[in-house]
């Protein structure tokens, strides 16, 4: 998918320079966007390195697993099926913390574990479960509460103020969270209707 | 809105002397394990160099070209009917699909435009807010072998859409156009 969406995008952008007489500026551009990738992601250095260093002392502290014990409550509700005490649980809810603070890699290990406990819960069937769409939900429109990335590019390319965007994301991502449980929700009761 | 902002900028900062005044309480080695969180961010930020060289390329070209214009130009009309900055539509198809793809729109606006336009601010919240959701279906779903994925794709991409929006609405509640 995106092999033959990266390929368009360029071959499109010669044939069309060739039309357009503006083969110039695609020779500029191929340096350019390259040097640009490069210089951008030496500029995410520092904020990144700055904050997993804070996400891991949050990590070593229990300081996630104590907001994961604060969201259980909500979470036992989205996901029924799954009894409270069940490993499931846990990695439900270490993932969605590991999410929610930009540690994307960190989060998806878990998501796999989530996974495999769903998968177990539903007697091993190759089969995607109610519960595992619900939490392939969630983790899509994922709650963010520090868009770590965002705000790095945002300070190479110096704004005025890069964390602004903080509160909106948060708002954007509770809003999507919140359809994406209510969309879920509408095709599972569909399902139950038809079979 | 006011508050919006303000929680914005305060955020961070009480966030990070929260962070190390309840490690120090707990007893644990702060600053080992700051350094040990920070190499993976390093290890990170060298590892998308080959991703975003790649994509950052492409957009370059169609952009230089001409070819991204002309596309805006024929979806307009359609876009600006729904209330859609027609730069954003590129990055709202690809974000769902590659999340390297949708980091270099996203600093390929950023760049253009300047991180405090609307566009910019847009393209920084729809990058945040969302995620890539064929990435997680295929990792998620593989790694445990599920081949019957029922509704999943379609909840993802409509739950994908809901952000997309949302995203369009509180960048304009909160920041105007």
């Amino acid at each position: 998918m995106i092999n033959i969406i990266w390929v368009l995008m360029t071959v499109i952008g010669i044939v069309f320079a060739m039309i357009n007489g503006t083969m110039d500026q695609v020779n500029e551009a191929v340096f350019k966007g390259a040097s640009e990738a490069v210089t951008l992601c030496i500029g995410l250095i520092s904020i990144l390195v700055f904050w997993l260093g804070m996400m891991k002392i949050a990590e070593d502290a229990g300081l996630l697993k104590r907001l994961a014990l604060l969201f259980k409550p909500i979470v036992k509700r989205l996901f029924p099926e799954v009894p409270s005490e069940h490993p499931a649980m846990g990695y439900i809810l270490s993932n969605m913390m590991a999410n929610m603070f930009g540690l994307g890699n960190a989060a998806t290990p878990l998501g796999i574990k989530a996974m495999e406990e769903l998968k177990n819960l539903n007697g091993g069937s190759n089969e995607a479960s109610r519960s595992m769409i619900t939490f392939l939900a969630i983790n899509t429109s994922s709650i963010t509460l520090i868009p770590t990335m965002v705000i790095a590019i945002r300070m190479k390319y110096e704004s005025v103020s890069p964390t602004e965007i903080v509160g909106p994301t948060l708002i954007a991502s509770i809003s999507s969270a919140l359809g994406a449980i209510i969309i879920d929700r509408y095709f599972y009761y569909r399902r139950t209707r038809k079979g | 809105m006011q508050i919006v902002s303000m929680i914005s900028l305060w955020f961070i900062p009480v966030l990070i002397g929260f962070i190390l005044i309840y490690g120090t309480f707990k007893r644990i080695p702060t600053y080992e394990s700051f350094v040990e969180g920070g190499k993976e961010g390093i290890k990170i930020a060298v590892s998308i160099i080959p991703f975003l060289v790649g994509m950052l390329v492409a957009i370059s070209v169609f952009r230089a070209s001409g070819a991204l214009e002309y596309l805006n130009e024929l979806i307009r009309p359609a876009l600006e009917a729904i209330g859609v900055p027609p730069e954003i539509f590129p990055l709202s198809i690809i974000r769902p699909i590659s999340g390297s793809a949708a980091l270099g729109m996203t600093s390929d606006l950023i760049a253009t435009y300047g991180p405090d336009s609307f566009i910019g601010r847009l393209a920084s919240v729809l990058q945040g807010s969302t995620d890539t959701t064929f990435y997680v279906l295929t990792v998620y779903f593989g790694a445990v072998g599920i081949r019957k994925m029922g509704d999943a794709l379609k909840v993802g991409l409509l739950a994908d859409l809901v952000g997309i929006i949302a995203a369009i609405v509180v960048v304009t509640l909160i920041f105007g156009i």
